[in-house]
């Protein structure tokens, strides 16, 4: 029924509305104001020009101040703060390119509304504004680009420092998963035609280097360190966002990308500086990759050095947690696998001395297969 | 009027189009309009067809908006028109991703590319130049039904079950070039792909017939310096299509390739559904520079046709001389040239080599000073004019304002290092939504409200365009402005919600906002169709020259037949920006008069002329 009665008001609106219409354009043919060349609308329309656009002006000072505090995050790595006062240097520069511009076109259409009488003044060219309006925004541009360019190389191409955190990030429909190099500091191989359901990455078992890469659910990161992300996909096009690093870049299948950067504040300073008490960093995929692509959030954890360690010394390594993928090791690098694998005792703690290497016996990984479901 | 002694040399002058004309006496409703060869009844259908598809494709941003602004609402009303993309009240995360590709798709090629140009170029090039017609009219006729062809299969991808193409208007492989990944790379981008083929083949037939009859058909005295701005403008937006979209079809070719006969164009080592594929050695990048190579070139193709419209109507409507002519045609050579090699500043993460990042970036900053000098140029021929606010006129300057505001965000996101932020974020949005999207957009419906009376005979209702500009120009602020905030803040694009990260947790009720400003912008396009149409029937009369302009096209008869002339093509003999001469009697003086006839306006160098058109 209300349906019906909005329906039936919709019509008499647009009703009325046509013969609104319908009558003053018959006044006008009757007034006559078809035949001057312009009516009291031009003035109308001039005016509207500069109070449209003061009222403008002042909602774009007052909303700007406004949301101040929910626009641009702080930034919470180096060469970040360095690009954020290249933003809001250019954003100045344009804003007030922009409000000149804006007050010229808007006061001239004004100004120089139509008056009976008057008569423009002809003024095709002249060589000396065209000059001053080609140099000046050249001379601008060229400062921009002198910034950005040093911004730019300096992000891009940085000095690879020898402490530095190598992680590799991979992306797929719809999640992120990363890979930590373990105690020897390297990160294994992998080849995409090994992944399969638990062997994400398709690391490859006959690199050594992958023996005690862990798999985290969380990026942990130190503070004060570079961090190098090497990124990958393994499906379709991805991209790495760190909002608050300003940190972005495409993970591409087929063709891994990197991205260094060094995090200035952990995750209990920056909820300190944000008065966010459970403030954390995230990590977002900012390019289109299907139906989970607004989905695919990972939390960075920024903490202190020692912290850190204790972090990394604590996490297991993949192939100890999938121990089935020992069977796909080459026998002859079987020795370097770098915790003991004593089958009988899987669901006692075992003590492994990280100076002495287990052998292992094809009947014990025969033993473990079986049993490995069991210890998890 | 000069243009009526013509008629007393018809009788002797009779050339081969007009016994053309009077063959055509008799044409069939079908020859007439709908297998026409006529650029004017091929014009209107261009415009027409863009019309619906600007209907469409405005209708497919409102329902994303709805989403965006309103995340919890029970969309369940929506069901009748959508069926079974509204699950239990929400629409179906792909369909957004659907509704976001078809409506860039839909907004770019089919409303501003083929729209824009397809209804100005072939309207305007052989009335301005002087000219009876394209120079082939049959190759004009096949360039309207390539394109309709296109629109049929695009059209019908709508309505198929697995959706349409729904990889983002630029569709980057491997997402699109894999069903497995998204329905919508399924049976929706084939025909996505297909109709992009057949629509760059009505666009290449339409470019180079601009092309050859704005080299070859301009009447007598007709030189390029006399050429009107908006000629100039599809000049050059024709070459830039004849030189990029060739390319857009290589890209699409291969991606074909990739999609159905195995080739590994753009994939490598690809675990997906469960499985490896046997791809190696492709680059997901080099779609990317092929697709940019069309795609940057294409802002321009949008954007150059409605420059070109704003500069002549501005013109005409401060009763000035465009200000700094040749300064305009050179900007926009520059433009042209320098479109080719911006490129790559959209893809400053893709991880490309970072000194070529370098490279584009100086180049993308470049292209800011001739563009800077148009905006100059324009404001410059506002000062000390004798203002007429037309609709048209108004369109012009919002198209003006614009221009700059989203012109302004561009020298930030060309600048690589600021792009690493806001790249794909809601910062991008604003940006060409204003520069490319509105601006193009404004310049297309003030090119409507310019030559509505030569297209139909009759005039657009002034208050009803009073009341459109005012409402879409605020309207328009409204919807993107605020979106600079929301990119500052790292709201990525193409996300379906935002609630799942504390980081773009903020701003809901700014994106409400949008969404209410956008339904409302759009919903004030209504009354434009209903001028649009009402108009075309029971509009006002309209006069020769209703807007007391100096171009050509304005000489020919109200409702000019197949050949525009009645008599003789009419000759030039001075350029198309004679408003406000010192000296003349009216504000304008018509291209077609004799310096001769104007001996108490003409300027030094033209009394040397004027002697010599005696001689």
């Amino acid at each position: 029924m209300t349906g019906f009665i909005l329906g039936v008001s919709a019509i008499l609106i647009l009703i009325i509305l046509l013969l609104i219409f319908r009558v003053q354009s018959l006044v006008a043919v009757l007034k006559g104001t078809y035949n001057k060349k312009v009516s009291l609308s031009n003035k109308v329309n001039a005016i509207l020009f500069p109070i449209s656009f003061t009222i403008g002006m002042i909602l774009l000072f007052w909303y700007s101040d406004k949301a101040s505090e929910f626009y641009l995050p702080k930034s919470a790595s180096f060469h970040g703060e360095a690009t954020d006062s290249l933003f809001w240097i250019t954003t100045y520069i344009v804003t007030a390119a922009f409000i000149i511009t804006h007050i010229l076109l808007f006061w001239f259409a004004y100004k120089y509304q139509y008056k009976e009488g008057n008569k423009a003044t002809f003024f095709p060219d002249s060589h000396k504004l065209e000059l001053v309006w080609t140099v000046i925004p050249a001379i601008v541009l060229t400062i921009l680009v002198v910034f950005g360019y040093k911004n730019w190389s300096a992000i891009t191409s940085p000095t690879l420092q020898k402490d530095r955190v190598e992680i590799e990030v991979m992306g797929k429909q719809f999640a992120w998963q990363v890979r930590y190099a373990g105690k020897d500091g390297v990160i294994g191989k992998y080849n995409y035609k090994l992944i399969d359901n638990t062997n994400e990455f398709g690391m490859d078992m006959s690199d050594k280097n992958n023996f005690d890469d862990f798999t985290p659910r969380e990026i942990h990161i130190p503070k004060g360190r570079q961090i190098m992300l090497k990124i990958r996909a393994r499906d379709v096009l991805h991209s790495v966002f760190l909002p608050h690093f300003r940190v972005k870049m495409d993970a591409v299948p087929g063709m891994p990308t990197s991205f260094a950067f060094t995090p200035k504040y952990t995750t209990a300073e920056m909820a300190a500086i944000t008065g966010n008490p459970t403030f954390k960093y995230e990590l977002a995929c900012t390019e289109i990759c299907g139906r989970g692509h607004y989905a695919m959030r990972f939390i960075v954890v920024v903490e202190e050095e020692e912290d850190y360690k204790k972090w990394y010394a604590e996490q297991k390594s993949w192939l100890e947690t999938n121990p089935d993928y020992v069977n796909k090791i080459p026998e002859n690098l079987k020795q370097y696998v770098p915790f003991a694998i004593a089958p009988k005792a899987a669901d006692e703690k075992v003590k492994t001395d990280s100076s002495a290497v287990a052998t292992v016996a094809p009947a014990v990984t025969d033993s473990l297969k079986k049993e490995a479901p069991a210890s998890h | 009027m000069a243009t009526l002694d013509i008629h007393a040399h018809t009788a002797d002058s009779h050339d081969h189009h007009d016994e053309h004309e009077h063959d055509h006496h008799e044409q069939s409703f079908v020859s007439k309009y709908i297998f026409s060869e006529d650029h004017k009844t091929i014009a209107k259908q261009f415009l027409i067809s863009g019309l619906i598809w600007a209907l469409i494709g405005g209708s497919l941003s409102a329902i994303f908006r709805l989403q965006l602004g309103f995340p919890d609402a029970n969309l369940e009303w929506l069901k009748p028109l959508l069926g079974e993309w509204i699950q239990n009240g929400k629409l179906d995360p792909e369909f957004y991703l659907a509704l976001v590709t078809m409506h860039g798709t839909i907004m770019v090629f089919f409303v501003l590319t083929a729209g824009l140009s397809g209804t100005f170029s072939n309207f305007l090039i052989p009335l301005q130049v002087g000219a009876r017609d394209m120079a082939s009219g049959f190759l004009n006729m096949l360039s309207y039904w390539f394109f309709f062809a296109s629109s049929v299969l695009m059209f019908i991808s709508l309505f198929i079950e697995t959706g349409p193409a729904s990889g983002g208007w630029v569709i980057y492989p491997p997402l699109s070039a894999l069903p497995q990944a998204m329905s919508g790379s399924g049976l929706g981008m084939t025909l996505w792909l297909s109709a992009m083929a057949i629509f760059i083949v009505s666009s290449l037939l339409g470019s180079i017939n601009y092309i050859t009859t704005i080299i070859n058909m301009r009447t007598k005295g007709m030189t390029f310096t006399r050429l009107p701005l908006t000629i100039w403008a599809f000049f050059l937006t024709a070459i830039i299509g004849v030189l990029s979209f060739p390319v857009l079809f290589s890209a699409a070719l291969l991606l074909i390739f990739d999609r159905s006969f195995g080739t590994s164009f753009y994939l490598s080592e690809i675990y997906i559904g469960g499985q490896a594929l046997h791809n190696m050695g492709g680059s997901p990048i080099l779609f990317q520079h092929l697709f940019w190579f069309l795609g940057h070139p294409e802002v321009y193709i949008v954007l150059l046709p409605a420059l070109g419209i704003t500069s002549e109507i501005i013109s005409t409507n401060s009763r000035k001389p465009i200000f700094g002519y040749k300064a305009m045609i050179g900007s926009m050579m520059g433009i042209t040239f320098l479109s080719f090699i911006v490129w790559a500043h959209h893809m400053f993460v893709t991880g490309m080599n970072p000194f070529l990042g370098s490279v584009f970036m100086l180049l993308t900053l470049i292209i800011a000073v001739p563009s800077a000098v148009k905006a100059f140029n324009y404001i410059t021929t506002l000062w000390r004019g004798n203002i007429v606010f037309t609709p048209a006129m108004l369109f012009s300057i919002g198209l003006v304002s614009f221009f700059i505001s989203g012109g302004v965000t561009g020298i930030i996101l060309g600048n690589a290092a600021l792009d690493i932020q806001l790249h794909d974020t809601y910062y991008v949005v604003a940006h060409f939504h204003l520069v490319m999207g509105s601006a193009s957009f404004f310049g297309f419906l003030a090119g409507v409200y310019h030559w509505f009376p030569k297209m139909f005979g009759r005039m657009l209702d002034e208050k009803l365009g009073y009341i459109h500009f005012w409402l879409s120009f605020i309207g328009i602020y409204l919807v993107f402005f605020p979106m600079h905030y929301i990119g500052i803040a790292g709201f990525p694009r193409r996300y379906y919600s935002f609630t799942s990260y504390e980081a773009f947790s903020t701003f809901g009720d700014l994106n409400m906002f949008i969404s209410v400003a956008a339904i409302t912008t759009l919903s004030a396009q209504l009354i434009f169709g209903f001028n649009f149409f009402y108009s075309m029937f029971k509009g006002r009369k309209a006069t020769q020259n209703p807007w007391s302009s100096n171009t050509l096209e304005w000489t020919t008869p109200i409702n000019p037949g197949h050949g525009n002339w009645e008599g003789d093509i009419p000759h030039v003999y001075r350029w198309p920006y004679d408003y406000s001469k010192p000296g003349a009697s009216e504000d304008f003086i018509m291209q077609h008069i004799p310096l001769s006839q104007t001996p108490e306006s003409n300027l030094p160098f033209e009394k040397e002329l004027a002697l010599e058109e005696k001689a």
